[in-house]
């Protein structure tokens, strides 16, 4: 039967659940020391167990000598660091370069196809063949044609380095897909965005500066950085038509030696670049996505 | 009284589907007019006619008696002179609320940042939320954003307001504070045409009230006469599943 709400033992109830203080919060679990480190102890212990095993298999194959030997040979790669360090500093700066440009340049292109009216017509077609050319090749084609087509024109009046060419490749190639990238950002935008902008008297320009690029550039960092990890190591592309980046002068030393330890020294700064690279962009995407599940909360 | 705002035959098409149908309705100053129906009546689109937001294909809409196509209103000068808030607020999320209410003053009218954000605190102030002023919107409660919102559109000064459902997206708890911010503009004079869910404020706010079906006002009266003894059949049947709904 369920309780009257007039009957005296059901106010008395009430009054008692409001004076009284709730129960306490749940004590915190306390875990002893031995709690903590048995798991830390298991984990290391397995993964040591794991990794000891295929070393071992490894490490004691009959050919495992001579792979030493050939791919590391500390010897060999302390004698070629120097050449494919200063290499790596060639991909540091052309991708740095590179990165401000394709920034750039693919924003024009995004902005370009995102124009409405008939009098930008040919600027948005412009950006639709554009992005389907340069989407559509090899970036090694690319930079084959630029890096050896082009200065054997000697066009007057412009560089007939491979390093610019090549790096002009990369950019055109990387920006479409960039532009890409930022054009996906902007559509996402929701529609009310444009029309509280536009209610507000804004014209179409101010619209996108103030209030959709900001917003459609945060929705697609994550995007955009691992585009950006991308090129970091497409930037080796360029030793093709002979800058001398670290993959080059890891070449040069091996065509000397026979020694192939030099590539996997200049394996290791390239792990050391694009490693931590990745992690942020991870970090960036956890942030977004919690950022998003409490705005929609 | 003079009209603020006179609409006279407006038609609307989206392609074929005629959505408003030869609508006139004049809003005096300092009227309240409220516009309800159900979804698909047309009354959100004849809303957002009046400022242009929708562009319709037949008929006159006038603001203190020029058309709002004349060029004297310039680019920006109908959006300014008129005010809008929408359902889903639609603040920017990257902006806190100061800059929220100060981009259109700034960027558009060209007022100096300074001038702009003492009339945005001012104006929060009014409507007791002065500790809001540096929160994102994502910090903010629904009705809360949506008082953000109002205070958005009036930072131009507009002389009329237009309301598109501002409580439909609302938690009920929330929807009594934007309600009476609603009332202290109706008590300043502002003239306000409303699109609203919600009969009883509209009875109690509106000097009138239209009910539209099939982009046609089918009738127009006081609320006090409309919602007590509606005289087109439509509107009866209308308000009857209102009530069946417990709404009213």
């Amino acid at each position: 039967m369920r309780p009257d709400a007039a009957s005296p033992a059901f106010v008395g109830a009430a009054e008692e659940a409001l004076t009284d203080s709730p129960p306490p919060p749940p004590a915190r679990r306390r875990t002893s020391l031995r709690d903590q480190i048995v798991p830390i102890f298991t984990s290391l212990a397995s993964v040591a167990l794991f990794f000891g095993v295929i070393a071992y298999v490894v490490t004691s194959a009959p050919e495992w000598p001579r792979i030493k030997r050939q791919f590391f040979s500390l010897d060999a790669m302390i004698e070629a660091f120097p050449a494919v360090l200063r290499g790596f500093w060639i991909n540091i700066q052309v991708w740095l370069i590179a990165l401000v440009a394709i920034a750039l340049w693919a924003m024009v292109l995004a902005l370009a196809r995102s124009l409405r009216g008939p009098w930008f017509a040919p600027l948005r077609i412009f950006a639709i063949v554009y992005v389907d050319v340069f989407r559509g090749l090899p970036a090694l084609l690319l930079v084959l044609l630029f890096g050896f087509g082009i200065p054997a024109l000697n066009l007057p009046g412009l560089p007939s380095s491979g390093l610019f060419w090549g790096t002009v490749a990369m950019i055109l190639c990387y920006a479409a897909y960039a532009s890409e990238v930022y054009r996906a950002g902007i559509e996402a935008v929701h529609d009310g965005q444009r029309m509280a902008a536009k209610s507000l008297g804004l014209t179409q320009w101010q619209a996108m500066r103030y209030t959709i690029l900001p917003q459609a550039i945060r929705n697609v960092l994550p995007a955009l950085l691992n585009l950006t990890v991308a090129l970091q190591k497409d930037v080796a592309l360029l030793s093709v038509i002979g800058v001398r980046d670290a993959v080059r002068e890891a070449q040069i030393y091996t065509a000397q030696t026979f020694n192939y330890s030099s590539l996997i020294a200049a394996a290791v700064l390239f792990m050391l670049a694009t490693v931590p690279m990745a992690r942020l962009t991870d970090y960036i995407s956890r942030r977004d996505r919690l950022r998003r599940l409490q705005g929609a909360a | 009284m003079e009209d603020r705002v006179s609409i006279d035959s407006v038609t609307k098409y989206y392609g074929s589907k005629l959505v408003l149908d030869r609508v006139s309705l004049s809003v005096r100053r300092h009227e309240v007019v409220c516009l309800i129906g159900a979804s698909g009546s047309g009354k959100s689109t004849l809303l957002r006619c009046i400022n242009r937001l929708v562009e319709y294909d037949h008929g006159v809409i006038r603001l203190d008696g020029v058309a709002t196509e004349d060029p004297s209103f310039g680019k920006v000068g109908l959006y300014r002179r008129i005010g809008i808030v929408f359902q889903a607020y639609n603040l920017f999320p990257h902006m806190n609320v100061l800059d929220n209410i100060t981009l259109a003053p700034r960027r558009v009218h060209g007022v100096a940042r300074r001038a702009a954000e003492d009339k945005a605190r001012e104006l929060l102030a009014g409507f007791g939320m002065s500790e809001h002023a540096l929160s994102y919107p994502e910090q903010l409660s629904g009705g809360q954003q949506q008082r953000v919102a109002i205070v958005r559109a009036l930072a131009t000064n507009p002389q009329v307001l237009l309301l598109d459902e501002v409580t439909a997206a609302l938690d009920p708890e929330l929807i009594g504070e934007v309600l009476r911010i609603v009332r202290q503009l109706k008590d300043d004079g502002m003239t306000m045409v409303i699109v609203t869910h919600e009969m009883g404020f509209a009875r109690e706010v509106a000097d009138r009230v239209c009910f539209l079906e099939g982009g046609r006002i089918v009738e127009q009266d006081a609320p006090s006469r409309l919602f007590a003894s509606p005289q087109n059949p439509r509107t009866q049947k209308f308000l009857q599943r209102i009530i069946e709904a417990g709404r009213l």
